[in-house]
């Protein structure tokens, strides 16, 4: 689903390199931990996979189609595969929960009918079935990301990317939000989730690649976050 | 497209003033763009008209007049005017030329300025006679003139360019200064729909970072932006049309054209060109600073 051939990626006006040669191949409905300290390139992963930009050297493949020469009004379409979801949910704070969600399909022109039948069932699945109504700011975090996950999800995409998901939650929400996250791997989208919580990726025992200064460093099935966390 | 016009306008209106500012600054920048077209037609229109018409005036010798090629105290001889008038036929340049004799100038000197103290500042004693020649190309003329300046009992060698030129010379100026100031401020108009823009993307920045996250289409994005500055823009060309139609009509249809039935004067059509010519320029620079802000602020 997600292969790396010797991809580097270097920042324009930096000389050191954000991912350096990395070689991985990810597989259809997998679930991936992505760890390793700041700087490591877990962010830059990610954002190649979203083609936020192009690698430097190397190919990215998404799906089999190698996104790199991907021109830039096909970059739609790919992004509709993936879905995203961040440390800091990204909500629009002036939108009703269901209507946060239901944004996602609107911007790429679904009809309203099928919206208001899959917006509702996917804010069931996330557990805010009762929340449609809300503001972003009179939920918790962990239901903000809830609604971010439901927002990334709303279009069952192939990928869902996750960078920190629950960075900003405590231990027991993150449970929470892991569990749906584990749950939405079941149904055959391929997860990558980049994280700092070696609490989580210990319990969860899934892949994990290590990446640091731009390498891979390990690449282990059913692996604990590892002596460096 | 629901959502592209409902986005376009509370574009508008959250941008209210600015939007004011844009219509504005494209209502007289444009106004003034199309009087420029206006007057350049216009222009060429008399140039066409009086250059066609232009003949070439030899003034003979008197015994009043000093010259070069006048004899002192006397005027020039039959002699003289013979072979100035084989000249002036042998010239394949003519078309045809007749005799103006003084006391025909002076009857054209009253009746010109039959309602002035003018006429009767020139006695008949002072005019000339003056070959008129008519020319085959007006616009070549410069030969016969030399040659014609040169012979013995020419006074001189008029024709229309050395009376017309000048006018035409200011005519010029005032036209280049109208669009040159009307493209001053059409930049200016450009840089503010560039910065509404701007603006626009930052505040909804966020909203336009998901957007592009979940994969709407460029257009979807743009959309709105450019629509918003589409019709900011296309208002203000409406107004400056409706001034420039009005103006048109009342300056030049109501009152230049009857008091100066003589010369032509342009009509509609010159004023649709006027119009197209602003519409165009309204839709160019509306599109253009939104795209290279769009692209700059929504890249990919």
């Amino acid at each position: 689903m997600i292969k790396f051939e010797e991809v580097s990626r270097i920042y324009s006006g930096q000389n050191k390199a954000a991912l350096a040669g990395v070689t991985v191949e990810i597989g259809k409905g997998e679930f991936v931990f992505l760890v390793g300290g700041s700087g490591s390139g877990k962010s830059t992963f990610l954002r190649l996979v979203l083609r936020e930009f192009r690698p430097t050297t190397g190919k990215v493949y998404v799906a089999g189609k190698n996104i790199g020469s991907l021109p830039e009004r096909k970059i739609p379409a790919l992004r509709r595969e993936i879905g995203m979801v961040s440390q800091d949910f990204r909500l629009l704070p002036g939108k009703t929960v269901f209507e946060n969600v239901a944004f996602a399909l609107q911007v790429i022109g679904k009809p309203r009918s099928l919206i208001k039948k899959v917006v509702p069932e996917t804010l069931e699945m996330v557990g805010l079935g009762d929340k449609t109504d809300r503001k972003p700011d009179e939920l918790s975090g962990g239901e903000q990301q809830r609604v971010a996950i439901a927002r990334a999800f709303v279009n069952h995409p192939k990928i869902l990317l996750a960078d920190e998901p629950t960075g900003n939650l405590d231990p027991e929400t993150s449970v929470g939000i892991m569990k749906l996250l584990n749950r939405i791997n079941r149904s055959e989208t391929t997860v990558v989730m980049a994280t700092h919580d070696w609490a989580m990726v210990d319990q969860m025992r899934k892949r994990v690649i290590e990446l640091e200064n731009g390498h891979i460093v390990r690449d282990q099935e059913r692996g604990i976050y590892g002596a460096r966390g | 497209m629901r959502h592209a016009l409902s986005e376009t306008f509370s574009g508008l209106r959250r941008n209210a003033g600015i939007t004011f500012a844009v219509i504005m600054t494209m209502w007289v920048s444009l106004s003034l763009f199309g009087a420029g077209i206006i007057a350049a037609q216009q222009v060429s229109l008399l140039k066409n008209e009086w250059y066609d018409k232009v003949e070439l005036s030899v003034f003979l010798c008197t015994d009043k007049m000093t010259g070069n090629n006048c004899d002192k105290g006397q005027d020039a001889t039959q002699e003289q005017k013979d072979q100035i008038l084989q000249a002036i036929k042998n010239s394949p340049e003519v078309e045809e030329v007749f005799y103006e004799s003084k006391s025909e100038a002076y009857e054209q000197f009253q009746e010109t300025f039959k309602d002035s103290p003018v006429k009767d500042s020139l006695s008949m004693q002072e005019m000339q006679d003056s070959y008129r020649v008519k020319l085959v190309d007006p616009q070549q003329y410069q030969g016969i003139k030399s040659q014609l300046s040169t012979m013995r009992g020419v006074q001189n060698v008029q024709d229309l360019h050395q009376v017309l030129d000048p006018i035409f010379k200011w005519l010029n100026a005032l036209q280049w200064g109208t669009i040159g100031l009307s493209v001053l401020l059409l930049l200016a108009a450009a840089l503010q729909i560039s910065t509404t823009i701007r603006m626009a993307t930052f505040t909804r920045g966020r909203e336009i970072g998901i957007m592009r996250l979940v994969g709407a289409s460029n257009f979807y994005i743009m959309g709105p932006f450019l629509m918003e500055s589409l019709i900011s823009a296309l208002v203000g060309a409406f107004l400056a049309a409706g001034t420039l139609v009005f103006g048109v009509w009342f300056i030049i249809m109501r009152n230049a054209q009857q008091s100066l039935q003589t010369i032509r004067w342009i009509g509609w059509p010159e004023t649709g060109l006027a119009v197209g010519s602003m519409l165009l320029v309204a839709i160019v620079l509306s599109i253009i600073p939104t795209m290279i802000s769009a692209r700059r602020y929504l890249k990919v």
